[in-house]
């Protein structure tokens, strides 16, 4: 037999125990001009990411962390988005891709960078690929910093957005 | 009755005009003469539908030993009605038509013979007069299917098909009634009073070659072949009428000589009708499915419905063989309301698949699209077509299933078994031919005509002439007011169900506009239906502009890829591909890949090709065995024919001999 | 506090369904999606986050294609229209609704038939891959569901011996030891099958899937944006909503109002929202436990309802 270091445990127990989710830090000042009011779809852009962030970000909407709580989630198509997670530095050929994914936005939207290469350029900055970084195309309304970001600083970043 | 004749005389007189008169006031004549004729027959039935008397004829003169004999009885009197209202909405389009083909002397005067034989059958009231028209009518259609010819070889096959089966059922319609006028005469007056003292055996016999011929005419599985070959390839007006009202003869058959003419028969008689009517409900609804090509999708579709009406017919009659005459007759009032409605919109389905054929040249769902931005008159009224026939609330189609499923859901009772047994499988046919059939429409509205035109035909469509339109309007007439006021056409079809049940029966279903079963508890009134869902819909539509944003145009959305070509789209083959995986047994789709390997080796293709066709499995497995066997039996009987003078006379010459003995 | 005029009854008792229902639905899928995070030992969004979406998504600017016409503008209103009317005309709080006497189980089906067929169509609309995909999948299990539903309604149809909604829960609740025969059991599991089906849970579809290759329903909507988007998630929560409300009241029908007070539909709206929560935690806990079936064994799981809706027929038929 397998000597798991993973706990089986039973759903009904899981249940009825409290969850394993850390207790949320102070809420953060709401980004001016944004009314969400709780609730925030986001469409996952990655434009040239090592998927470093991509981790921390799936670790942001896992048990422990849970960005959900807040009122903040991802979806599939930006049509039902709010705004969109940029990743990465943006890549020749993910410049257009990026546009036009912008475009599908409904009016008002936001724009969120998370992790270096989104918010400054990163340690790829001067990469043969690089088209340019985020903020040479776009406004960005929300910088996550970090190489990668802790999934508290991506939660952090995403209530200011909630403002729950 | 006088109407009724003169409407017969001045469809005569259209044909003969069509005949006569030279091309460019010929089709409008003749439509006038021919709506004139029709709308002499319309008064007249409703005349008969409201009254309930029967009204009789009889003449020597056409037919020199048997004479022509008409009677107008309720049930007769509603097909007729039928008929003429199709008939007139088909005279009008074909004046906008404007075919060439369609407008020469002989496709016109066929096409009135033949309105003039449909008229005809439902009035007929003697052996003779019921064939001579159903004759007529088999052999207009059938030269009218190869109005095309030179164009289409297709239609010759077609015509082939469908002249070889409906002869056919012709002759089984003839034995059978004939073997029901042995010992009597050969009006239906007298069959009917000397049908109980006919043995029981000559009776089911009889019943079951009639049963034959009419399943055939009304497509019935599995002697439905000719149905998906012969309507899609006559012209578009032709087509209409065939599928809403000649389909419609082949249950107005059953109907006469089960219920009328032989007084109700026995349990089993019905539960054979049921069987049929089941297996064409989800054969017709399957193949509805997966067909690409429109017109042949609405014949399946036409199978379908008329299924379900067989249903209801066999329904209606086990309910009458065990004494249930209230609810047996509040199932056959159901399928009669379906008949109509299913004319209504088959017609006005076909009406429209013409006028695309017309406007972009093919109907091909799979080269279609895009046709509501361009075309959005004809649009508007094949969407109230297929909203008909798909059954939403206030339409004809969920009015005559509703009361359709109401009669049998009442039959429910304290029966015997084989009755509970036929009701249950006919309630589970209506109940899985629904769902498909809304989605063999769902694929035509939505791959036809929105989206993006999948080819230039298709991006080049413009309007057809307004008259078109005008005739499809008037088919959509009575798929809303059927659906929103059936009450309205109840006595009347009460009426027309009374034929051969006992009269002693109180009425189950009351007058008014919607439809209330009285003492069985059951109404819907679909008028405050169709108001509340408007009055939503107004609610709503306040509301939103109240946020007063107005919506912006953009480009859809492809997930950040570049622009979006017609052919990323979904077809009708791959839209219905989830469906065919499904009912692969019962569909056997048969697919061919061809592979052509390297030269180099064996590893490495060249090139691939996959085809995938559904074609009618009951043909291929049951027909196409039968007539290889007979063709390899005429191929070996040629042996015998090797033109040798002396060898035919020897064989006259023992044929004679034979004779000789066994007379002696 | 009694309101005598029955018509007066009946138009209060519907527009608390229509505003139970609105709100309900929502909130029933903020329950679902509670009970799902408490599974994972998460936290969770708040049960009322469905409803705060929806404030937000009514904020927002509508987009249409380009290539789209009036049906993607349309069928926002219809889906939301006919599962409106299917509400209005239900016996939810009361067995006395508005248009009572067309309250058939037929008329119901057929109402949210007509929305399923609305976003389908508009799925086709934009002239995209996705659409026609989520379309043709969606349309599929719709016509498979389809007769489960249809038959398992005509069993519960025999019993009663009538079609009519309110008459058959009323006569349930004056024949209470209807409640526990095999009829209603079978039609019960049958029912649910077709719930999760209509609904789009798993293991039928999963609403949260960001794969297109993987979405049903979300394939059908993906064009759909703002205003729009609101009107038919509020109409796919309601059409949850009445289909969980309907499914209690159908089977366990007590606490439903019969008589002409108001005091009446308050507690009906309590006992309503009580047996609604105790299903949304059951389905639940159903979609904890199963992963999404591949969609060519969804026919399977939809002929095993179909199957059992038959039984339910048959077993109606021989204890008779």
């Amino acid at each position: 037999m397998s000597t798991s270091r993973f706990r089986r445990g039973s759903i009904a127990r899981s249940l009825f125990s409290k969850a394993r989710t850390e207790s949320a830090a102070a809420k953060p000042d709401v980004v001016a001009g944004t009314r969400l009011r709780g609730s925030l779809q986001l469409r996952h852009v990655d434009v040239g990411s090592c998927n470093g962030c991509e981790v921390e970000i799936a670790s942001a909407f896992a048990p422990t962390y849970d960005a959900s709580r807040f009122g903040a989630r991802l979806v599939a198509s930006p049509r039902h988005a709010d705004g969109l997670l940029v990743t990465g530095i943006v890549t020749r050929n993910m410049a257009g891709p990026l546009e036009r994914t912008l475009d599908a936005l409904p009016q008002p939207s936001v724009v969120v960078a998370c992790g270096d290469c989104a918010v400054n350029g990163g340690i790829f900055r001067d990469a043969y690929g690089v088209e340019g970084t985020l903020d040479s195309m776009v406004n960005v309304d929300v910088r996550i910093p970090g190489c990668p970001p802790h999934p508290d600083a991506i939660t952090q970043g995403l209530r200011s957005l909630t403002d729950r | 009755m006088t109407l009724f004749l003169a409407g017969l005389g001045t469809c005569a007189l259209a044909v003969v005009a069509a005949l006569v008169i030279s091309l460019e006031r010929r089709t409008i004549i003749v439509a006038l003469l021919g709506s004139l004729g029709c709308g002499l027959a319309f008064v007249a039935a409703t005349r008969v539908l409201m009254s309930g008397r029967v009204e009789t004829f009889h003449t020597s003169m056409v037919l020199p030993l048997m004479g022509v004999n008409f009677a107008l009885d309720p049930l007769g009197a509603l097909f007729v009605a039928m008929t003429s209202f199709v008939g007139v909405a088909t005279l009008l389009y074909v004046v906008g038509y404007a075919k060439d083909e369609l407008r020469s002397r002989s496709a016109l005067s066929l096409l009135l013979l033949f309105l003039l034989s449909l008229l005809a059958v439902p009035a007929a009231s003697s052996v003779a007069t019921l064939m001579l028209f159903w004759e007529l009518m088999a052999l207009s259609s059938m030269l009218l299917i190869m109005v095309e010819q030179r164009r289409h070889a297709e239609s010759r096959v077609a015509a082939q098909w469908y002249g070889a089966m409906t002869q056919f059922g012709a002759a089984s319609i003839l034995l059978g009634l004939l073997l029901l006028s042995l010992k009597s005469g050969q009006t239906f007056h007298d069959i009917r009073s000397h049908a109980a003292a006919l043995s029981p055996t000559v009776r089911s016999f009889a019943f079951m070659l009639t049963l034959i011929g009419f399943a055939s005419k009304a497509g019935a599985v599995p002697f439905h072949v000719w149905l998906p070959k012969a309507h899609p390839e006559a012209p578009s007006p032709v087509s209409a009428l065939m599928s809403s009202v000649m389909v419609a003869m082949g249950v107005y058959g059953i109907v006469r000589v089960g219920n009328d003419l032989l007084g109700g028969g026995s349990l089993w008689w019905w539960i054979v009708v049921v069987a049929l009517g089941v297996a064409s409900a989800l054969f017709g609804s399957l193949h509805a499915v997966t067909s690409v090509d429109l017109k042949r999708l609405l014949a399946y579709s036409t199978i379908d419905i008329l299924g379900l009406v067989l249903m209801g017919v066999g329904c209606a009659g086990a309910l009458a063989a065990t004494g249930d005459q209230g609810t047996a007759r509040l199932a056959l009032v159901g399928a009669l309301l379906l008949v109509v409605s299913h004319a209504a919109f088959k017609g006005c389905l076909f009406l429209g698949a013409g006028a695309i054929e017309r406007a972009t040249g093919t109907r091909n769902l799979d080269q279609l699209g895009g046709l509501i931005r361009r075309i959005p008159i004809t649009t508007a009224l094949f969407v109230v077509g297929v909203m008909s026939i798909v059954a939403v609330p206030a339409f004809s189609g969920f009015s005559s299933e509703w009361l359709l499923l109401q009669g049998l859901l009442h039959g429910f009772v304290d029966h015997s078994t084989p009755t509970l047994m036929v009701l249950l499988v006919g309630v589970v046919a209506l109940a899985l031919t629904g769902g498909l059939t809304a989605v063999a429409f769902v694929k035509v509205v939505g791959i036809g005509f929105l989206g993006q035109p999948r080819t230039p035909g298709a991006a080049s469509a413009h309007e057809v002439s307004p008259l078109m339109h005008v005739a499809m309007g008037l088919l959509c007439l009575p798929c809303v007011v059927l659906g929103v006021a059936p009450g309205l056409v109840i006595p009347s079809l009460t009426r027309a169900a009374q034929t051969g049940l006992s009269r002693s029966v109180a009425r189950p279903i009351k007058t008014g506009i919607g439809l209330s079963l009285g003492h069985l508890q059951g109404t819907i009134e679909p008028m405050l239906l169709l108001a509340g869902f408007f009055a939503v819909i107004a609610l709503i539509v306040a509301a939103k502009s109240l946020l007063r944003r107005p919506a912006r145009k953009v480009e859809a959305w492809r997930g950040g890829g570049d622009s979006l070509t017609p052919r990323m789209q979904y077809t009708a083959t791959s839209y219905a591909e989830p469906l065919q995986r499904v009912f692969a047994d019962v569909l056997r789709p048969q697919v061919d890949v061809e592979v052509t390997h390297a030269v180099e080796s064996r590893y490495y293709e060249q090139s691939l090709s996959y085809e995938s066709r559904v074609d009618d499995a009951v043909e291929r497995l049951a027909y196409q065995p039968v007539i290889h066997a007979m063709t390899r039996a005429g191929i070996a009987a040629r042996r015998v024919q090797n033109g040798s003078v002396h060898r035919y006379l020897a064989f006259g010459f023992i044929a004679l001999i034979i004779v000789v003995v066994v007379l002696a | 506090m009694n309101i005598n005029s029955p018509l007066a009854y009946a138009i209060v008792a519907s527009l608390l369904q229509v505003v139970v229902i609105a709100l309900g639905g929502p909130l029933l899928l903020g329950l679902m999606a509670k009970v799902r995070a408490r599974a994972e030992e998460r936290v969770g969004a708040p049960i009322h986050q469905p409803l705060r979406d929806l404030r937000k998504l009514f904020t927002k600017e509508s987009l249409r294609a380009r290539h789209s016409s009036a049906v993607l503008a349309i069928a926002p209103l219809v889906i939301l229209g006919s599962t409106t009317l299917a509400v209005v005309i239900s016996p939810l709080v009361t067995t006395h609704p508005l248009l009572r006497s067309s309250s058939d189980l037929f008329v119901i089906v057929y109402l949210l038939l007509t929305g399923s067929i609305a976003v389908a169509l508009a799925g086709l609309d934009a002239g995209t891959a996705f659409g026609g995909m989520g379309s043709s999948r969606a349309i599929t299990i719709g016509a498979l569901a389809e007769p489960a539903l249809l038959v398992a309604v005509i069993a519960l149809s025999i019993q009663a011996h009538t079609s009519n909604l309110p008459a058959i829960v009323a006569a349930t609740i004056a024949h209470p030891v209807w409640a526990a025969t095999p009829l209603r059991l079978l039609a019960l599991a049958a029912l649910v099958i077709v719930v999760i089906a209509e609904t789009g849970r798993l293991p039928v579809d999963n609403p949260h899937s960001h794969l297109e290759l993987t979405m049903i329903h979300e394939a059908m909507i993906l064009e759909y944006a703002g205003s729009d988007l609101a009107l038919v998630t509020l109409g796919a929560a309601m059409r949850l909503g009445v289909l969980c409300a309907l499914l209690v009241n159908l089977f366990v029908p007590w606490g439903v109002a019969t008589g002409s007070s108001l005091l009446g539909l308050l507690v009906a709206v309590l006992f309503l929202a009580l047996k609604t929560s105790v299903l949304a935690v059951a389905v639940a806990l159903i979609e904890v436990h199963s992963a999404k079936l591949r969609l060519f064994r969804v026919p399977e799981l939809l002929a095993g309802g179909f199957v059992l809706a038959v039984l339910a027929v048959v077993t109606g038929l021989v204890t008779r």
